[in-house]
């Protein structure tokens, strides 16, 4: 905005180069047909001359009209119409080719960018947004391609215009050529004038659409405090101040649009007047005004498509400027060298050498620290909530990078290797299961090629085996359909499914049987034990869990106060004393008599 | 009792909820969070869509002047004033008639006269006509001013009324794979609509007023050639009709793709960290690539009609044009034309082109917001079951007792959720439900709250018939608290002071204080002023819990229903929340959905759910002591523990 219209104009002369450059031929072809088009169009002019001279006038005046000149004259206006109409066909079919496939080309690269942009960017950008760029900040940006081929073909046409006039007369040439730069400065003064208020409707659509969002979102505890009413105050609020907006912008337009729509007219005046005069002197004939009468009308509605064009472009520059922004996110760090280091077979150690993690400004998650776990060992990580236990977890598959201090599998820094590699090699199971709308085995293999029986003994493991096959149509049962709700332990037993079908060399499970019957979690990790060759790290609330490890790491205000085996902590750390008996309180207080308990029945049958 | 979605069988379902539920069909696998409440809810739209029906009704849909008409009738708003802007808009139109008009007179009189070149005249005609054209300029500012003015109320009210009308529908409609869709109705469909009243419902107005007066006008010249004319477009409409319904439908199926991208990118985007911690980012971009592609595809299939039906206006004009310069010079004497009106009359042919190839152009614009225009009244049309009463009964004070008699819920399509469920819950004592998933537990509850109405039987309230009660009285005497305490992208204290209408700050901090929670609060980075973030995720799930059942605290409720949270929070949130819930639960009539053991054990009363039906009822002794389904629950439990057996 600041650059003013000179830059405006530079910028969108930049973009849509870009645009064009991207897919040529679509845009070649739609300017031929705008080109072609527009000589049509001076052509219908011209032969509208003619016959006023040629035809009509001799017609009128001798009284008999000659049935060959009538047959020309249909024939010549027919297929000078017919070239128009098979023309725009060229020029708006590939226009449209050209703005939906940079569309596509936005909508790939967003999306892309989506995928590989580090996790710490989702959290801290809201999905509204998000999506609001892959949606109506994509068209925005690229509208303005539509108008674009027609708007080049208007130039032509001017071209071809103002020459066909200067053939008439130069005098008359002359009236178009001071008219139609007037026209050009109308629309320059119109376009600066819009692209603040442009702006900000852009900006207070978006709000409305967040409000909506939310709103349906969190729409059962909506109904259940009785807020309908206030919800639908907030959404007032924001459609007033759109609709506002949307009015100043169209008071602006209605300033402009009726001055640009009488030009061309009063042109048309100025012609006549002066055309008259001249064939009063004998300098010009009927036929001549008559052309560049038509010429002039003729201009007048392209002139307007070109308004149009003129008005998108500053919204396009503005919004492809953001979105460009938006692509340009970094992504999640690559390998620091080009060959991944190999690692060994079996099991990984994981260590954590003085690191610390910060997210912004807060303090410190993780201060400094040092842990070690060996390889094929089951850690259980104990700590309040706060104390750094999930930004731990998350270091381990690199979902997030230290600060400082390294971070180590089998002794070789992560940072070393792709995060792609890593998380190939490490299995994190979050407590929040994210499901995919899809089948559940294509929940848990994940699109791989995965056979039955490896499943099966991953689900047996996870205890996911029994509930499946419940399900109406087993594995192939699509979550989403009808009737079809898991329970919060159901889906954190398919997660752990998910987890061990990727054969983990290191598995951490943040907090991810938290839902899961605390009797079915303790044959889970029993299980993990006998059955996997995996180094496994727990984070722990309930005692049965904590006792099933070979070392605790208890975890205080991001570095670890202590660590050892579950009866070393209790008898020498007080802290950790007090803490693991609030659980026993607390656990003493929740045994689940959850949905799970049926299937504690049916998976129990067997033994 | 009645229930009208009870009754409905799918031949009469108007039509409108069948277009929602073909969308639905196609979005029904985008499932995302099943949180507890979502429950097994009937996609009733779902079978209806696979309905004969169908085909016949989309057909009627179709037609873009019952949905015109439907709309005018929403929006009463858009007729207000509409005379005089179309008289506006009428006298604008003048504005472009004029030229032709001018050069037949300068021809005619200026320059052809029979005494030679007539200067007088033809000063004289150019001044009147540019004045006119200068008036013409400002009425036309004025008209634009009135339109958009008009059309922006009505978009504002439109987008209000539906908002609000979706937070009328019930629970059943707001399934979690339909909520992209409920949002992008007050959202990108109404945007659609205002890009059509910002650049073509005035478009329409005065290029259909040019049409017309240009007809009228060459009827003065020579009425055979308006004839003419009107004879050369008549061939055209029927194709343009028909290519206008092809095109319609196939903005329909790229709305659908539409959906089906943004579904990908928002899983994408809600998905984040398993999609990194699983390495699916390969598999998510092939899925989105494909949503892309089809949606491009289905643009492209929308843009052939797009460049097909703009030029028929061309075609058009060259056949007018030639018809009436042929007919014109060959008839013209006797038709009583000269060489002057006859070119007049080929200007108002030409002018005609230019208004007939505008409303080409932005017929697909009309197209496009027509769609959307059906779509926003579809959801208009969507029947809001739940009648609230007005003003209705309010509910007593203290604690309130429960009477539930012979309650029956079934949803449109499936068998019955719950039957014949009747029980006695005493003010003031606590109730814990047991059952497992699908036993209609949470059904049961849900009817207790009146999100939804019971298709057989009665609930009871403090000795009042639920539907009768007033909306307020019930959201704040009854108050439900959902597992997952969804919060608003604001402050903890605006959070938590939602729980009653009104509520200032004061309040906040004195239920806070009622709740034991200062600690708590005092704990966070800015207390009361802390932002939660989107969702509330800027807490944790035990904390939202926390904030539920704050907000409960603020409306006092007599009857507390409450969804235990399944999952583990650590343990000091843990305390504060026992410490919460026993202090609110203190004094009000509570009943819980279980799942927890030692919650059963406290209750008063336990009621074991299978299959839809209350199988048991009683306190947690005798049921265990009778031997029944809840004992044996309870045994297999002890059984797996193998310890802490009594």
């Amino acid at each position: 905005m600041a650059a003013g219209v000179p830059g405006l104009f530079r910028r969108g002369a930049r973009l849509l180069t870009r645009y064009v450059k991207a897919h040529p031929v679509p845009f070649i072809v739609s300017i031929f047909g705008a080109a072609i088009y527009a000589g049509a169009a001076v052509g219908t002019t011209i032969i509208l001359g003619r016959i006023t001279n040629d035809v009509i006038v001799p017609t009128f005046e001798s009284g008999r009209p000659e049935a060959k000149a009538v047959w020309y004259t249909g024939l010549a206006l027919l297929l000078v119409g017919l070239l128009r109409a098979s023309t725009i066909i060229l020029r708006r079919y590939f226009a449209a080719l050209l703005t939906y496939r940079t569309q596509r080309d936005w909508r790939r690269k967003l999306a892309h960018t989506y995928l590989s942009v580090p996790l710490e960017y989702h959290r801290e950008t809201p999905t509204g947004e998000l999506l609001a760029h892959a949606d109506a900040d994509i068209v925005a940006s690229s509208e303005v391609i539509n108008p674009l081929p027609f708007s080049v073909g208007v130039i032509t046409l001017a071209v071809f215009a103002i020459i066909s006039l200067a053939t008439v007369d130069w005098f008359l040439m002359l009236v178009a050529v001071v008219l139609f730069p007037l026209l050009a400065i109308i629309n320059q003064m119109y376009t600066t004038r819009a692209e603040k208020p442009l702006g900000v409707v852009q900006e207070r659509v978006g709000q409305v659409s967040r409000i909506a969002h939310e709103s349906f979102d969190g729409v059962l505890v909506v109904k259940t405090l009785g807020r309908e009413d206030e919800e639908v105050a907030r959404l007032e609020g924001a459609a007033d101040e759109l609709r506002a907006a949307r009015v100043g912008l169209g008071r602006i337009r209605a300033v402009f649009e009726p001055m640009i729509d009488a030009l061309p007219s009063l042109g048309i005046i100025a012609l006549l007047l002066i055309g008259s005069w001249q064939v009063s002197i004998d300098r010009l004939n009927t036929g001549d005004i008559v052309q560049a009468a038509a010429l002039f009308g003729l201009l007048a509605f392209p002139m307007r498509v070109f308004g149009y064009f003129l008005q998108e472009l500053p919204r396009a520059v503005v919004v492809s400027a953001r979105l460009d922004k938006v692509v340009a996110a970094p992504h999640e760090p690559g390998a620091a060298t080009d060959t991944p280091p190999a690692v060994g077979d079996g099991p990984l150690s994981v260590s954590f050498a003085d690191v610390s993690f910060r997210y912004g400004d807060d303090p410190p998650v993780l201060d400094g620290l040092n842990l070690n776990i060996a390889a094929g060992s089951i850690v259980a990580l104990v700590g309040v909530t706060g104390s750094g236990k999930s930004t731990l977890c998350e270091l381990i598959p690199r979902l997030v990078d230290p600060d400082s201090g390294t971070v180590e599998l089998d002794g070789v820094d992560i940072r070393e290797f792709d995060p792609v590699a890593v998380r190939s090699e490490v299995a994190l199971v979050f407590q929040e299961t994210f499901l995919f709308a899809d089948t559940v085995r294509e929940n848990v293999t994940l699109g791989d090629p995965i056979d039955n029986a490896v499943l099966e003994r991953a689900a047996s493991i996870a205890h996911a085996s029994a509930f499946v096959h419940r399900l109406p149509h087993g594995w192939d049962t699509g979550l989403g359909e009808r009737g079809v709700t898991l329970s919060g332990g159901q889906r954190q037993r398919l997660a752990l499914t998910r987890a061990l079908l990727r054969g983990p060399r290191v598995l951490i499970l943040d907090d991810a049987t938290s839902a899961v019957d605390p009797v079915i979690e303790s044959a889970i990790l029993r299980d993990l034990r006998t059955s996997l060759e995996t180094t496994t790290l727990v984070v722990a609330h309930r005692v049965s869990t904590i006792e099933l490890a070979d070392e605790v790491v208890f975890l205080d205000g991001g570095c670890i106060v202590a660590t050892g085996s579950h009866p070393e902590l209790l008898a020498n750390n007080p802290d950790y004393a007090r803490l693991v008996h609030a659980y026993v309180d607390q656990e003493s207080m929740t045994e689940g008599i959850d949905h799970d308990v049926a299937d504690v029945g049916t998976s129990r049958l067997p033994s | 009792m009645s229930n009208k979605r009870n009754s409905g069988s799918g031949n009469d379902v108007p039509p409108e909820k069948d277009e929602l539920s073909s969308q639905a069909n196609d979005e029904l696998a985008r499932m995302e969070h099943a949180a507890a409440f979502d429950d097994p809810i009937a996609l009733e739209h779902e079978a209806l869509a696979a309905s004969a029906e169908e085909d016949r009704t989309n057909e009627r849909r179709l037609r873009a002047i019952a949905v015109l008409r439907r709309g005018f009738a929403q929006s009463p708003e858009l007729g207000r004033g509409l005379r005089l802007t179309v008289l506006f808009a009428m006298i604008g139109a003048v504005g472009r008639l004029i030229i032709p008009v001018l050069i037949q007179q300068v021809i005619d009189k200026g320059l052809l006269a029979d005494e030679g070149f007539n200067a007088g005249f033809t000063i004289t005609a150019c001044a009147v006509a540019a004045a006119i054209l200068v008036a013409v300029m400002f009425l036309a500012r004025i008209t634009y001013v009135r339109l958009v003015t008009t059309a922006e109320l009505m978009l504002r009210n439109l987008r209000v009324k539906t908002f609000s009308h979706i937070h009328r529908l019930p629970m059943a409609d707001h399934e979690s794979t339909r909520r992209g869709e409920l949002t992008s109705r007050v959202t990108s469909d109404i945007e659609t609509i205002a890009r059509f009243v910002q650049y073509g419902a005035m478009a329409w107005i005065i290029d259909s007023v040019i049409i017309i007066g240009t007809l009228i006008v060459m009827s003065f010249y020579a009425w055979q050639l308006a004839v003419i004319t009107v004879v050369a477009a008549l061939p055209v409409l029927p194709l343009f009709r028909l290519m206008q319904r092809r095109q319609l439908k196939a903005y329909t199926v790229v709305r659908n793709r539409v959906g089906t991208t943004l579904s990908e990118v928002s899983e994408a985007v809600q998905g984040a960290a398993p999609i990194r911690a699983y390495g699916l980012q390969r598999r998510s971009r092939a899925r989105l690539d494909d949503a892309i592609q089809d949606q491009f595809k289905s643009e492209m299939s929308a843009a052939r009609w797009f460049a097909f039906m703009f030029p028929l206006g061309d075609a058009f004009g060259g056949v007018a044009l030639a018809s009436v310069a042929m007919a014109g010079i060959w008839f013209g004497e006797s038709w009583g034309l000269n060489a002057g009106s006859l070119i007049a009359c080929l200007f108002l042919v030409q002018l005609i082109l230019g208004p007939v190839a505008e409303i080409g152009e932005i017929l697909d614009q009309t197209q496009t917001a027509i769609a959307g225009w059906s779509k926003v009244l579809g959801v208009l049309d969507t029947p809001v079951d739940l009648v609230e009463p007005e003003p209705g009964v309010e509910l007593p004070n203290g604690p309130l007792d429960v009477r539930v008699e012979h309650l029956g819920f079934s949803y449109q399509t499936g068998g019955p959720v719950l039957r014949d469920v009747t029980i006695d819950i005493p003010a003031g004592a606590s109730v814990a439900i047991v059952g497992e998933t699908g036993s209609g537990k949470t059904t049961f509850v849900k009817l207790l709250d009146r999100l939804a109405d019971p298709v057989e039987g009665s609930v009871l309230v403090g000795g009042i018939g639920l539907d009768t009660v007033n909306r307020q009285s019930r959201t704040e005497r009854i108050r439900m608290v959902p597992q997952d305490g969804f919060m608003f992208d604001t402050s903890l204290g605006e959070n938590i002071a939602m729980g009653r209408i009104g509520a200032t700050i004061d309040d906040v901090r004195t239920s806070i204080s009622e709740l034991g929670l200062e600690t708590w609060v005092a704990g966070l980075p800015r207390g009361l002023d802390t932002e939660v973030g989107e969702r509330g995720e800027g807490l944790s799930v035990g904390e939202r819990q926390l904030v539920a059942l704050a907000r409960a605290q603020m409306a006092d409720p007599g009857l507390l229903i409450l969804d235990e949270a399944t999952s583990a929070v650590d343990p000091r949130t843990e305390r504060a929340l026992t410490t919460a819930l026993h202090r609110l639960a203190e004094g009000r009539t509570t009943i819980s959905v279980a799942h927890r053991l030692s919650t059963a054990e406290q209750a008063d009363l336990v009621l074991v759910f299978d299959a839809g039906e209350l199988v048991e009822h009683g306190s947690h002794g005798e049921l265990v002591a009778r031997g029944g389904r809840y004992a044996e629950l309870y045994r297999s439990w002890l059984g797996n523990t193998g310890q802490k057996a009594v």
